[in-house]
């Protein structure tokens, strides 16, 4: 990334309501490197900011079908292959016994694997980061909104940028030092 | 996520249609500023009071006669316990399952009533969610004792060994293994992932340093970005799906320890549904019980409001009507059935040395539980705490009846016996409760122990409208 002096710009609303007219002007205005920070999950807010597919459902289905498989083959090479146990002639390949297992294997790997790759996705842990330099910021996790334009848009312009976000009426901007 | 809000608006219109029929999940007048305020100041500001510093240390000291009754379990052997033959299971895996079985509630609170959209959910899940971890920590504890030799413990782990020996996959002690400690595991990430918004309100909010820095790094630098949270919501709603089957396996499993074995009492099918009934019922008595003190000493009647209490009082009667089946389909089929060994043990239910056990049981998890029918004893918190400790004995007696008084005659007259617990049981059986106690102490001192961004979520002001 460019080392800019300024990271981005950064407007503060006073509800979710807010926030999420604000966030979809600054999208249709052409600006795409841009943020929104709530103090809840706001569903309407990822679409707003133009983000709309997360690939955890696709890592935690990964994580579930590495966990059942190997569940299921750690179970077969152990009682078939490397550790056979003849019980009265019943055969080795039991799988009814082994659903349970493979079961457990699977939700087991599918939870890490969300936790995990949530996790890892949104970069963290990340415990600096430039935003947190605003002194305001520690109202976003009580209860104040917050866009952000970050400088790296092409569109970015501190002053222009500046005087856009205050057309969106917020409570304070401020420009956020890298 | 589904959204709450809207089911909170019809719960209030309802509300006005049918003047106050129902208890609201939020007392009005709260904003996002003093829900957090209100919820996070018992953390951060609220001095820490002799009430709790008594109560911590009670627990506390019950927690060390833990440790002693342990370390003098690893000293001399099971020797010291009650257990022989016939009776090889006593104490141990009846307080073992009953733990496991308290659990169970939180995972219901906070996985499948998310999922159906049970919006009053909100202010209860992070302490069931809590208990549940704590009370599988108790349980976890005591197959891992009981044979007495914890330091062999590893065996039933599948892993390349100079032994050259493999765990028997077939055997219902193992899929507890990993039933039991998959379950903890999800439990601690559903726990967790749904503490961090909540540590970052506390380390944007903390004046201390050294608080600052601890909540600050376990919140790793959280920031409520629009896009962390769509990926969190599909993470929490995605561990929410793969929680509900696993509860339901849990107790299915555990009651495969008994299921599949062919002692009469124990070789039956209706074991799984029935198990897992019991153990919501449980753990929803275990809730209130820990709840009604709680909102009650910290104020928290805002937040854990009657609805609360009468929703899990509903649970807790469904629920107890499964297991009262249950126990009406095991009679039945013990005399339906035609099998002398299963008529014997109806008759030694009934009439045998453990019959008032039996029958205190069926006082305790069928009769008094329908006083929950009247609506007066759902909104009265003394009644149904005390409805709610009458469950919870109920429930681990119904652990002592399935395990001791099956085991105690069986096939053959010549091998019958009773089993008498010693002290040592008891100290254990106590020491846990004391562990658990000692951990929810700790719990609502240090962390949220009501979820704030979720409560935030329930609040008319959080509502954005379609342009």
């Amino acid at each position: 990334m460019r080392t800019l002096p300024i990271y981005g710009t950064m407007a503060e609303f006073a509800s979710a309501q807010d926030l999420v007219v604000a966030a979809r002007r600054t999208h249709e205005a052409g600006y795409r490197k841009i943020d929104a920070y709530s103090p809840f999950p706001v569903e309407e807010l990822a679409d707003a900011i133009g983000f709309h597919k997360n690939n955890v459902a696709l890592v935690t289905l990964i994580g579930a079908i590495i966990g059942g498989l190997s569940g299921y083959l750690m179970q077969y090479w152990i009682a078939v292959i490397s550790y056979p146990v003849n019980v009265g002639g019943r055969p080795y390949h039991s799988w009814p016994a082994f659903i349970i297992v493979t079961f457990e294997m699977t939700i087991l790997f599918g939870a890490i694997f969300a936790v995990f790759g949530m996790l890892a996705l949104n970069g963290l842990p990340m415990p600096y980061h430039p935003v947190f330099n605003v002194p305001r910021f520690v109202l976003a996790s009580k209860d104040r909104f917050f866009l952000i334009v970050f400088a790296s848009d092409p569109k970015y312009d501190v002053v222009d940028t500046r005087q856009f976000l205050q057309g969106l009426e917020p409570r304070s901007i401020s420009e956020v030092p890298s | 996520m589904p959204d709450h809000r809207d089911e909170v608006g019809v719960a209030s219109e309802a509300a006005n249609k049918v003047a106050n029929e129902r208890a609201p999940v939020i007392e009005p007048g709260h904003t996002f500023a003093t829900v957090t305020d209100k919820i996070s100041s018992i953390v951060l500001t609220r001095p820490t009071s002799n009430g709790w510093i008594v109560g911590f240390g009670a627990a506390f000291l019950v927690t060390m006669m833990l440790l002693y009754a342990l370390g003098y379990l690893f000293l001399r052997g099971v020797g010291i316990w009650g257990i022989n033959i016939p009776i090889g299971w006593g104490f141990a895996i009846v307080n073992f399952v009953w733990w496991i079985g308290i659990g169970h509630a939180g995972t219901l609170i906070s996985a499948i009533l998310l999922l159906l959209r049970q919006s009053w959910r909100n202010s209860i899940n992070r302490f069931a969610e809590a208990m549940t971890l704590f009370a599988v920590a108790c349980a976890g504890i005591f197959p891992g004792v009981h044979t007495g030799r914890p330091w062999l413990d590893y065996w039933m782990f599948p892993y390349p060994n100079t032994m050259n020996y493999w765990p028997q996959f077939r055997s219902p002690l193992m899929w507890d293994v990993f039933a039991v400690s998959t379950y903890f595991t999800v439990s601690l990430l559903f726990w967790f992932i749904g503490l961090i918004p909540d540590l970052a309100t506390l380390r944007d909010r903390s004046e201390n340093k050294f608080a600052r820095i601890s909540y600050g790094l376990l919140a790793m630098g959280w920031r409520g970005s629009a896009r962390h949270w769509a990926r969190y919501e599909t993470a929490y709603l995605l561990l929410a799906g793969l929680a509900t089957p696993l509860v339901l396996s849990v107790h299915t499993v555990v009651s495969f320890d008994f299921a599949v074995g062919i002692v009469p009492g124990w070789h039956t099918t209706i074991f799984p549904p029935y198990f897992v009934a019991g153990a919501i019922y449980s753990g929803f008595a275990m809730v209130l019980m820990l709840a009604i003190p709680i909102r009650k000493i910290y104020g928290l009647e805002d937040f854990i409001t009657d609805r609360h209490l009468q929703n899990s009082a509903k649970v807790m009667l469904a629920t107890g009507w499964i297991v009262a089946y249950g126990y009406g389909v095991e009679a039945f089929m013990g005399w339906y059935g035609g099998n002398r060994y299963d008529q014997t043990l109806l008759w030694n239910r009934l009439h045998g040395p453990y019959a008032f056990l039996y029958s205190m049981l069926l006082v305790c998890n069928i009769f008094i539980p329908q006083l929950l029918w009247v609506r007066k004893m759902r909104t009265n918190p003394v009644w149904l705490f005390l409805i709610s400790f009458v469950i919870l004995i109920g429930m681990w007696l119904e652990r002592f009846v399935i395990i001791v008084l099956s085991l105690s005659r069986d096939f053959l007259t010549s091998s019958w016996g009773m089993y008498y617990p010693t002290r040592w049981d008891w100290m254990t059986f106590i020491g846990t409760i004391g562990m658990f106690l000692t951990a929810m102490f700790l719990f609502v001192r240090i962390l949220p122990m009501i979820s704030i961004f979720e409560i935030r979520q329930l609040l008319p002001e959080a509502e954005v409208k379609p342009e």
